[in-house]
């Protein structure tokens, strides 16, 4: 009875006023701390290539071009060139790629496509979810002690069988490119597999029911449906995925061998820019700072340009399906 | 003429479909053998993952679950032939770095995607900002440690400092998407009602939209520490190694331990024990690892 609602909205004690004049004040601070740190993130980037540029700036002078496509890394010498870890990076990353990437995407057709029922399912994307999590050089150390005794057997019996075939001209004596590229498939099949499980859930489920309606089996519709349908996807997960590989330091570093050689040979040890730089800047002097940072500085650029092609392409899959936005 | 059978093409032209599955049809056949090959590869996928933890509980297990694991656990490392020995400074220093980074990382990280989510989703600056942490996360690790090596170790000397900002540097983006997205599922009826009471938008943001949102804020910010944790190539020559404890956070020639460094040194060295206590610090830092992804787990189920 007593509740008058209305009048007590009217009154001075209501919740409702304009800002006071300190809390416009800090408003504007707030909002401007905000701007900057959006904006330190781009200011990193280019302190990152600002920086490497600069002390790349000597040895991009003196090697110039030719430090692309030398071959010989000879610090008493003074001698620079990084084809064989442009290649070994490139090779290594492709070969994982392969591996990685067919592992991948079956693995998210198998997550995707009701094979297994979905809490099952749930758990099997938690045991892919851990690949990732598990840190490099644990990868490295498995490596070392696990895969490397595994497979030197099988590598034995490929080189003495099919010596005359070049990706097993040599033995495995040890670390080398099968070792590093297996590692580097296991490590990216999470990145792979989870932006390609994301490619097939933005197919509308209409997509799949018109094509049983048609009387297809269940690959069929996979192969000629879904799969074509989740490409751009599915292209977007092997671009982040081979640069993700690119750029993959330690495991390779302990695995692949660090020998400045180009071979097909997917036995023989190789290096890889990043490697490279695990292994030699510790103990590198002054001139071979120089090298290294340029090594980098090329690590940077091919990095960079594979992760902004992935990128555009995953932009332009989710536009594709969600609307222009 | 006029009165079509219907039937009758069917009969004398085609032969009715046989609409009953076929077991030994080609497509069939083809069906069935890819589905077999894809439970192959689903099975063979996960071989890996458990293998590692098998020879993590095997080899690294000994030692942390059996009866020295006191020792284990805080004593230095061996040097040479010596037996014994632990990877207590390593878990310190590894712990150190990730709280330094941490504390770098979550407040710029938040502020970033405050702006990025909420002040100019729109603007040029969040959209370049938000390119650029994207590009950031495929960024090879070894360059954050180079640009930190260029920047500060040049300067300084090695220092918990130079890894913490290192990985800081690898954190900051994950942080920033992560938080980015948690903040613009904050439904704008909440924040609606929040400006519609005469709130500054610095107060929606405190009030209503960062308390709504923690719950992802913080998944996020596990994830971050998480892969933080198990980095190692940014450490290589910032943090670089000790077999001592952290005396001091000077910022000044003070090279710290972490367990991915020691895991990389002792991998490659020729004696048993220090194989040994490599497994041991994997076990420990697949551990760190795992509590930090659980937690964001915890964290990202929607209450209730």
């Amino acid at each position: 009875m007593a509740t008058k609602p209305f009048q007590q909205a009217g009154s001075s004690s209501t919740i409702t006023r304009p800002p006071s004049g300190g809390e416009r004040a800090t408003d504007s601070m707030f909002r401007g701390i905000a701007y900057a740190c959006a904006g330190l993130i781009v200011l990193l980037v280019i302190a990152i290539l600002w920086q490497l540029s600069k002390e790349a700036l000597p040895a991009i002078a003196e090697y110039g071009l030719g430090f692309w496509y030398g071959t010989t890394w000879d610090v008493n010498k003074e001698i620079f060139g990084v084809l064989p870890e442009i290649w070994g990076t490139l090779y290594s990353s492709l070969l994982a790629l392969l591996l990685g990437g067919i592992f991948g995407i079956a693995i998210a057709i198998f997550l995707t496509q009701d094979f297994i029922h979905h809490k099952l399912a749930l758990v099997f994307r938690t045991i892919v979810e851990l690949l990732a999590a598990i840190p490099s050089v644990v990868y490295g150390l498995w490596g070392i002690y696990v895969l490397i005794p595994i497979i030197r057997p099988i590598a034995e019996w490929l080189h003495e069988t099919l010596a005359w075939f070049p990706l097993f001209s040599t033995d495995l004596s040890g670390p080398g490119l099968a070792p590093a590229a297996l590692v580097l498939a296991i490590m990216i099949l999470p990145t792979v597999a989870a932006i390609s499980v994301d490619a097939f859930r933005r197919i509308p489920y209409k997509v799949k029911e018109a094509a049983y309606g048609m009387g297809t089996t269940k690959w069929e519709a996979i192969l000629k449906v879904m799969l074509p349908t989740a490409s751009s996807g599915i292209l977007a997960a092997l671009v982040l995925g081979f640069g993700r590989a690119l750029g993959e330091t330690m495991a390779l570093a302990m695995l692949i061998g660090n020998a400045n050689q180009i071979s097909l040979s997917l036995f023989a040890p190789a290096n890889t820019l990043a490697s490279l730089l695990a292994s030699s800047f510790p103990e590198a002097g002054a001139v071979e700072v120089q090298a290294l940072m340029y090594a980098a500085l090329v690590l940077l650029l091919i990095t960079f340009i594979v992760n902004v092609l992935g990128l555009a392409v995953q932009q332009y899959t989710v536009r594709k399906f969600e609307g222009k936005k | 003429m006029s009165d079509v059978d219907l039937t009758a093409t069917a009969d004398e032209g085609l032969v009715r479909p046989n609409l009953q599955r076929q077991m030994f049809e080609g497509r069939a056949i083809k069906n069935n053998l890819l589905t077999v090959l894809t439970w192959i590869i689903a099975i063979l996928a996960a071989i890996p993952l458990i293998s590692v933890i098998y020879m993590l509980l095997m080899r690294g297990g000994t030692r942390l679950f059996g009866a020295g694991f006191v020792e284990v656990l805080t004593a230095l490392p061996p040097a040479g032939f010596e037996m014994g020995g632990g990877i207590g400074p390593a878990i310190v220093g590894t712990l150190t770095m990730v709280a330094i980074a941490t504390l770098i990382s979550v407040p710029f990280g938040i502020m970033a995607a405050i702006y990025l989510a909420i002040l100019g989703p729109t603007s040029k600056l969040a959209t370049i900002s938000r390119f650029l942490a994207k590009v950031l996360t495929g960024f090879p690790s070894i360059l954050a440690g180079v640009f930190v090596y260029a920047v500060m170790v040049v300067n300084f000397g090695y220092s918990p400092w130079a890894g913490g900002i290192a990985l800081s540097v690898l954190m900051l983006p994950t942080v920033v998407l992560a938080a980015e997205e948690a903040i613009a599922q904050v439904p704008q009826r909440m924040k609606d009602a929040a400006f519609g009471i005469g709130c500054t938008r610095t107060q929606v943001i405190w009030k209503v939209v960062l308390p709504t949102g923690l719950p992802g804020i913080l998944t996020g910010v596990m994830l971050a520490i998480a892969g933080a944790a198990g980095e190692s190539a940014p450490l290589l020559f910032t943090a670089l190694f000790s077999n001592y404890y952290i005396e001091s956070l000077s910022a000044a020639n003070n090279p710290t331990a972490s367990l991915s460094i020691l895991i990389y040194n002792f991998s490659g060295m020729p004696f048993e024990n220090q194989i040994e206590l490599a497994w041991t610090a994997s076990l420990v830092l697949v551990l760190i690892v795992l509590v930090f992804n659980i937690l964001a787990r915890l964290f990202g189920q929607p209450k209730v």
